[in-house]
């Protein structure tokens, strides 16, 4: 995969599990984010010039290109609106979360 | 040095596809963090990493979490360039190629406590490209004043009130700082001008020495702006000409660009908490050092 996956961690239960050193595999992610979401951008295909402005500036890398449309990483997008007030032709809407 | 026209210019469209700052703790709308996912994904995959105590460092390794797909060191806070010129020592000792050395630090790790480990490290001209992301305080431990705080911001350590506008001291100017030491390559950048911000650290990138970016890195949480606004306002105080994009290279200043007018310093400052209680008479002082500023670089680098 070409991004920092969510993993399975086991923890030590022996002194000697643990590393030596203060080092961890690279890439490995404890937990998602989208809890921290109020609002999710929701992309309008038709809108949408594929100027990939969104994809750039997305400060947590979560929109990506899925072949030639814009694809948005629900599980780790925290909602921030960056790519919704940035898009020139306003094709993402920030939509309320539901409980 | 390299031939920088024969360096491919990096856009949007053939950017790698792969993220190596990912799923990280940073607030929504860090500037910080766009500004590290960005570099990444130019100086790729085989990049070490290091980065002193500071946001970047707490929201991209939470044991056992770790947030970035590349090799990447947690320094101690005055030491990320010595740690960084340690592992490009290393690095040459073990015979690896084909790889870069970068360092991540803040304004506060950069422009204070961290600044005579990176004067070493220009000085010897180690093989790193050190990049300060700059949100203008010491923000993961609560906002407090840096040498990097603007004149007339609210800080914990700068309150403002009826004595104090908020903090008493100008930014330094650290750009001019680096380039005094004859670096081979130093630059600003702001994350409100991503192309512009991306192909600096792509010409970094490739230049063999130490090489310098300060980039303008907004922060919703300290600055007292909505997360949406983030690139945003990155960009209006670059064009507010309260921060400016240039470059040093070969001995020489660039001024990347010289906008004919400024867009209002006044709305750029009222638009965040931090500078909210600011007087007019503040707000003027502010333009006053901006305009002198401007002049001399005008003056000096065009
Ligand atoms: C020697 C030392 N002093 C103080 C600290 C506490 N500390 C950790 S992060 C930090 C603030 C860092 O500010 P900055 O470099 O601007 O980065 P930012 O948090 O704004 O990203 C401080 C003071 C520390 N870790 N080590
Ligand atoms: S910024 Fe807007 S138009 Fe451009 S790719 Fe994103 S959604 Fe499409
Ligand atoms: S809302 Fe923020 S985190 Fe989510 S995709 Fe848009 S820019 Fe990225
Ligand atoms: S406090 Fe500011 S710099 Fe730190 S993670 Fe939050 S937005 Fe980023
Ligand atoms: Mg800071």
């Amino acid at each position: 995969m070409n991004k920092p996956q969510k993993k399975d961690f086991i923890k030590p239960k022996h002194i000697n599990d643990y590393p030596v050193g203060p080092q961890f595999e690279a890439g490995h992610l404890a937990d998602i984010n989208a809890g921290w979401r109020t609002v999710r951008p929701v992309v309008d295909h038709e809108a949408c010039i594929f100027c990939l402005r969104c994809y750039i500036v997305c400060p947590d890398g979560t929109i990506f290109k899925d072949g030639d449309k814009i694809g948005i990483d629900y599980d780790y997008c925290k909602g921030c609106g960056v790519c919704a007030h940035e898009c020139p032709k306003d094709a993402i809407s920030m939509i309320k979360e539901e409980l | 040095m390299s031939n920088m026209l024969d360096i491919k210019k990096i856009t949007p469209k053939n950017i790698t596809d792969k993220e190596l700052f990912y799923g990280h703790k940073a607030c929504a709308g860090c500037g910080g963090s766009l500004a590290v996912r960005l570099a990444l994904k130019v100086l790729g995959e085989r990049t070490y990493a290091a980065l002193p105590a500071g946001c970047m460092s707490a929201v991209g390794f939470i044991y056992p979490q770790m947030a970035f797909k590349n090799n990447a060191i947690i320094t101690p806070f005055p030491g990320v360039a010595s740690m960084a010129s340690g592992i490009e020592a290393g690095a040459k000792a073990l015979g690896i190629e084909d790889y870069k050395t970068v360092a991540f630090a803040g304004d506060g790790g950069t422009a204070d406590i961290g600044f005579q480990a990176l004067s070493g490290m220009i000085d010897r001209d180690d093989n790193v490209l050190y990049i300060c992301y700059d949100n203008e305080a010491y923000m993961n431990t609560g906002i407090q004043k840096s040498g990097l705080t603007p004149f007339g911001t609210k800080t914990t350590t700068t309150p403002a009130g009826k004595n104090l506008p908020g903090s008493i001291t100008h930014k330094k100017n650290l750009f001019e700082i680096i380039a005094a030491h004859d670096i081979k390559y130093a630059a600003t950048a702001s994350i409100g001008y991503p192309q512009d911000f991306i192909n600096k650290v792509n010409k970094a990138k490739h230049i063999k020495g130490a090489t310098f970016i300060h980039v303008y890195a907004s922060c919703p949480t300290g600055w007292g702006t909505p997360t949406h606004t983030s690139v945003e306002i990155a960009k209006e105080a670059v064009d507010c000409g309260l921060f400016y994009l240039a470059e040093y290279e070969n001995g020489e200043f660039k001024l990347n660009k010289n906008p004919k007018e400024f867009a209002s310093a006044a709305e750029y400052l009222k638009k965040q908490g931090r500078f909210k209680h600011m007087t007019e008479e503040n707000i003027n002082e502010v333009v006053a050092q901006r305009d002198m500023k401007w002049e001399r670089m005008r003056r000096k680098w065009l």
